[in-house]
């Protein structure tokens, strides 16, 4: 895809050292750092050449126990007609990223709910509450080390219940 | 009715008192309009003009206040099962509950990998008739309610449990 190549060669232009070239062929996504993503986010919304006008979606995925998290993004252009996505990977012990929800608002829910279901704090999110689970959830569902309860809140959550197999 | 045949005037029937309230119950138990998934599809097609259940003597009431069956017609997650036991505690005695489809009996597809789904709303108020199926068919759901209406017309709210 000539785009990706074209953002990640503007992004690296102006954000010298941002964009993360692994061996794998980054023909499907463009890899960044975490530390600028603000900034990053910033110029490809407002560039000429990008104008990033739609954040499509925000997904988390959780790669592993040993290993890092990941922020998925997905932009589209509405003027110029193209797409990108853009993965960022988070530390496990301390996760956060920058929230991008000033720059698209649709962000808000998006990061919300990836929030609630991963724990990944969103830096500078004006409202960062769980989304769909209630408020008095413990634990981040989506991780691979959650564990489910068995009970929760006096109400019993059985793995296998009786008479059951 | 060999005995009482030809003695009364007209418009008169005679019943014991426990059977008439039971009979009465039975007949116009109305059902408390709440879904909580692809099931309230199936119970909104039920109440509707091609399976009627005002024919059978059920309508749909908005408030738990005036209702006598609460079906409970979807996935009952964690988040909503306080709120159904909240709906539960506020409906008048008697009052009936329908386990509708395989969400509500025992979790369903959540059954086993679900965190968040309660696995039966059994665990949290007592269930009268359980409707099998994914969702049910309305005519599962008027066969079920057709069982509530005997399992009532079957009380004896008056006389004395031995």
């Amino acid at each position: 895809m000539i785009i990706n190549q074209k953002v990640s060669d503007l992004i690296e232009l102006n954000f010298t050292g941002v964009v993360i070239v692994s061996e794998e062929p980054q023909n499907e996504f463009i890899q960044i750092q975490s530390e600028k993503w603000l900034d990053v986010a910033k110029y490809i919304k407002t560039d000429s050449e990008l104008k990033f006008d739609s954040c499509q979606c925000i997904t988390g995925v959780d790669l592993g126990e040993d290993k890092d998290f990941e922020v998925r993004y997905n932009f589209h252009s509405m003027k110029l007609k193209h797409k990108i996505e853009i993965r960022i990977a988070i530390e496990r012990k301390k996760p956060s990223v920058s929230s991008i929800e000033q720059v698209w608002r649709g962000a808000d829910w998006l990061e919300r709910e990836v929030y609630d279901m991963y724990g990944i704090r969103f830096k500078g999110h004006r409202d960062l509450r769980r989304m769909l689970l209630p408020e008095d959830w413990k634990g981040w569902p989506l991780r691979k080390d959650y564990k489910t309860p068995n009970i929760y809140n006096g109400m019993k959550v059985p793995k296998v219940r009786k008479g059951w197999d | 009715m060999g005995f009482l045949e030809n003695r009364f005037e007209d418009n008169i029937i005679t019943a014991k008192v426990d059977q008439l309230l039971s009979w009465a119950r039975s007949t116009s138990a109305w059902y408390f309009q709440f879904g909580l998934a692809c099931c309230a599809i199936e119970m909104m097609a039920t109440a509707a003009s091609r399976h009627d259940l005002e024919r059978i003597g059920m309508m749909p009431r908005s408030s738990p206040r005036q209702a006598d069956v609460m079906i409970v017609a979807g996935t009952v997650t964690l988040k909503m099962a306080s709120r159904v036991k909240l709906l539960y505690d506020q409906m008048a005695d008697p009052k009936y509950v329908i386990s509708m489809g395989s969400c509500a009996n025992s979790g369903g597809p959540y059954s086993r990998q679900g965190y968040h789904v309660l696995k039966g709303v059994d665990q949290i108020i007592p269930v009268d008739v359980y409707i099998p199926g994914c969702p049910p068919r309305p005519e599962s759901l008027i066969e079920g309610l057709l069982k509530l209406q005997e399992k009532i017309r079957h009380e004896r709210p008056l006389t004395k449990n031995k």
